[in-house]
């Protein structure tokens, strides 16, 4: 039978198991829109901005692990998903952007709202394809989303010409994706794996480094049988929280800029590092000269171009996380290493995460604390900035995919449509966004959408009346001089929210906050946004300050 | 700094529009430099060669490996300064002014001696074709340039491994 274009791509969402996608109309997609109109197998969600709908496609997907899709008209439409796909694209998370395209014969002829999508996101997609006929539709959805969700998992790009969606095809899905070009490597190399596992044996001052990979990966529980097995302290990224739980005795938290003295000194000291899943990233590892001096490096990654771009690496082990686990866990038995366990524990219990609390003024770690209390169990999504920094610091992770956050790309914005994405993933979680003055407002339109569908959305913004991190830079490096980040000017939060049709809450006094996030328990047929009005120039510590190494950390608190 | 080498890449890709930007984006965005680079369809339709030539130091050559290989559209790479011997070859033509007939006929017997070919010839200039390998191409281009090139185009190394032995 023959179908339309947009009928073909409609039909091949459904073969993929889509649920939702996030979209915002336009000219040149409207036989998408069109098709989807009515359609009850996959809801149609409109956002209010672009970013907001690639955002939330994107905070689907970390949220359930499954490919979170995104639509947008041609132009504007799709230079406004660019960021959310950048985005993911740091973070390695499932999506498929669907952009419509002008007609083909307009195609290079810089028509209305004509943007040439496919070159502007190159660098920041996995892959990406013009469709310019009907009868390639059903074959590039197939092959879009077994790109996105397969290997190192990441946004693909399906731009289709308006005609391409009006035409009329056959449609027959295929079976099976088979690309002849793209093989992504499951399983490790079994020596390599028996080199690794030599190597856990003589170490004497061993730790785990995990990462966002064994998250993606779904790697987790794999994980913790690692831990439990060789009783190596382990250390889990920003992008890893909750991969392991953080409330363990072994656990030393989160590594890097801002995280915790002990996993800093640990790494600083060791003698073998077992990187699961995580890609040395400048903000682990503060100054690479100075970076873990004496540790040999164990890296597992699916991406083997990540092995070894930043840190030389003694056994890389190319797979998925795993697979790899699965089979180094067979190779493994408990580590010999009471003294360096001692000395790991020494430094937890010397160094803790700790701030000043006042009595006349809400301290921002305090309200994240508060929120751990009342939340233990819910998905938080941080936006980018001190709060989020405070948030990995203070709430205490459990379980994968429970905190969402833009983690490469550093996206402020991202977590209220994020927000959005997870909820509609997971409707039995409470999803509590931990935002900030200066991010909340960059994509504050969403809270429209969440209202119309009464997500119980918990909003809570950490609000200084700064660009926060930048502010705290400019302090300790720039003398003061706060250029472009006084948010003094910030409307009433709580006011505005209420003007929006949710509710609004406003916080300035410390006891205060347990209330507020009580009153907002009992909120559950809409989103309830609260305005914490903390200490203002409060920082975050600890800090290694940018090209530092991690033993120049300044713990902040004398 | 680790000392930089010259890499001959040999990357099977598929044949359609947009590979070459994504393999010339994945230089440009990273900064690495291309040498010389050739395109062309394979006897398989489907499939085009490249073959680029690239310079940096082993930490940087094994990056460009990597990336290439991470791209969708890429079938193979293969690194033909490490993975064994090779042959590789350059078209290079010339068109060189002959004003007078003296010099006409001497730029003839030199470039017999690079085994050139003449494949345009007019009264103040002609064009010789000649292919070799990056030190012969040199040769004759030095000593053309003695007699004044008006022109000149190479085609960039093409590439591949040698056969096996059975």
């Amino acid at each position: 039978m023959e179908l339309k274009g947009a009928e073909i791509l409609v039909d091949g969402l459904k073969r993929e198991g889509v649920e939702y996608i996030f979209g915002v109309n336009g000219g040149a997609a409207m036989p998408i829109f069109d098709a989807l109109y009515g359609e009850t197998e996959i809801k149609l969600i409109p956002m209010r901005h672009e970013q907001g709908a690639s955002h939330a496609a994107d905070g689907y997907a970390r949220a359930t692990g499954k490919v979170g899709v995104a639509l947008a008209t041609s132009g504007p439409g799709a230079t406004n998903l660019v960021t959310g796909i950048a985005t993911a694209y740091m973070d390695s998370i499932p999506m498929v952007a669907i952009t419509g395209q002008v007609f083909t014969h307009y195609i290079g002829s810089d028509a209305f709202q004509e943007c040439d999508v496919i070159g502007v996101t190159r660098p920041i997609c996995k892959h990406s394809y013009l469709i310019k006929s009907s009868d390639e539709i059903a074959d590039v959805v197939a092959e879009a989303f077994h790109i996105a969700k397969t290997g190192k998992p990441g946004p693909v790009i399906i731009d289709i010409a308006k005609d391409a969606q009006n035409n009329e095809a056959v449609f027959e899905y295929p079976e099976t994706v088979d690309i002849r070009s793209y093989k992504p490597q499951v399983h490790g190399d079994r020596d390599q794996i028996a080199k690794a596992a030599a190597l856990i044996k003589e170490a004497k001052r061993p730790m785990l480094y995990a990462g966002g990979g064994v998250v993606l990966a779904n790697a987790s529980e794999e994980l913790r049988q690692l831990t439990l097995n060789t009783q190596i302290p382990i250390t889990v990224t920003l992008m890893g929280l909750g991969a392991f739980p953080e409330t363990h005795p072994l656990a030393m938290e989160m590594p890097g800029m801002h995280g915790s003295c002990c996993a800093n000194y640990a790494f600083t000291d060791s003698d073998l590092i077992i990187a699961v899943g995580a890609r040395f990233d400048d903000r682990v590892t503060g100054d690479l000269s100075k970076f873990a001096p004496n540790a040999k490096k164990i890296h597992i990654d699916i991406d083997a171009s990540c092995i070894g771009k930043n840190v030389p690496v003694d056994v890389p082990i190319v797979g998925d996380a795993k697979s790899v686990l699965t089979e180094l866990n067979k190779q493994v038995s408990t580590a010999d290493i009471d003294p360096w366990r001692d000395q790991i524990q020494e430094w937890k219990q010397k160094y803790p995460f700790e701030y000043e609390q006042k009595s006349d003024i809400v301290m921002p770690q305090y309200v994240i604390e508060k929120i751990y209390e009342h939340y233990s169990d819910a998905i938080v999504v941080a936006d980018v900035g001190q709060h989020q920094m405070w948030a990995a610091q203070y709430f205490k992770f459990t379980e994968p995919r429970q905190w969402l956050n833009s983690g490469g790309l550093g996206t402020m914005g991202f977590s209220l449509p994020a927000a959005i994405g997870a909820q509609l993933g997971c409707p039995d979680k409470t999803v509590v966004n931990i935002n900030g003055d200066g991010s909340y407002i960059m994509t504050i339109q969403e809270l429209v959408p969440a209202i119309t569908m009464k997500l119980p959305l918990k909003v809570f913004i950490i609000n200084n009346m700064y660009l926060g991190m930048v502010r705290q830079w400019q302090e300790l490096f720039h003398g003061k001089r706060y250029s472009a980040v006084d948010y003094h000017d910030n409307p009433d939060f709580a006011l505005l929210a209420q003007a929006f049709g949710a509710t609004g809450l406003r916080v300035e006094h410390p006891e205060d906050v347990e209330p507020a996030l009580q009153k907002a328990k009992g909120i559950t047929d809409g989103p309830v946004v609260i305005d914490f009005i903390v200490d203002e120039e409060e920082n975050v510590f600890p800090m290694v300050p940018a090209g530092k190494g991690l033993g120049d950390v300044i713990r902040g608190l004398s | 700094m680790n000392p930089e080498e010259r890499h001959i890449f040999s990357v099977l890709v598929e044949n359609r529009f947009g590979v070459l930007a994504r393999v010339a984006g994945l230089f440009s965005g990273r900064g690495f430099n291309i040498d010389s680079l050739n395109v062309a369809e394979t006897h398989d339709k489907s499939i085009s060669h490249i073959t680029l030539v690239t310079h940096g130091d082993a930490q940087i050559i094994d990056q460009i490996y990597q990336h290439l290989n991470r791209l969708i559209d890429v079938i193979e790479v293969t690194d033909l300064s490490t993975a064994g011997t090779h042959v590789e070859r350059e078209l290079v033509l010339i068109k060189v002014a002959t004003d007078d007939p003296q010099k006409r006929t001497e730029i003839l017997q030199v470039s017999e001696v690079f085994r050139g070919r003449v494949i345009d010839m007019k009264p103040a200039s002609l064009v010789l074709e000649i292919t070799g390998d990056e030190g012969k191409l040199k040769a004759a281009i030095d000593i053309f340039n003695t007699y004044g090139i008006l022109e000149l185009a190479r085609t960039g190394k093409i590439a591949m491994l040698r056969g096996s032995d059975f």
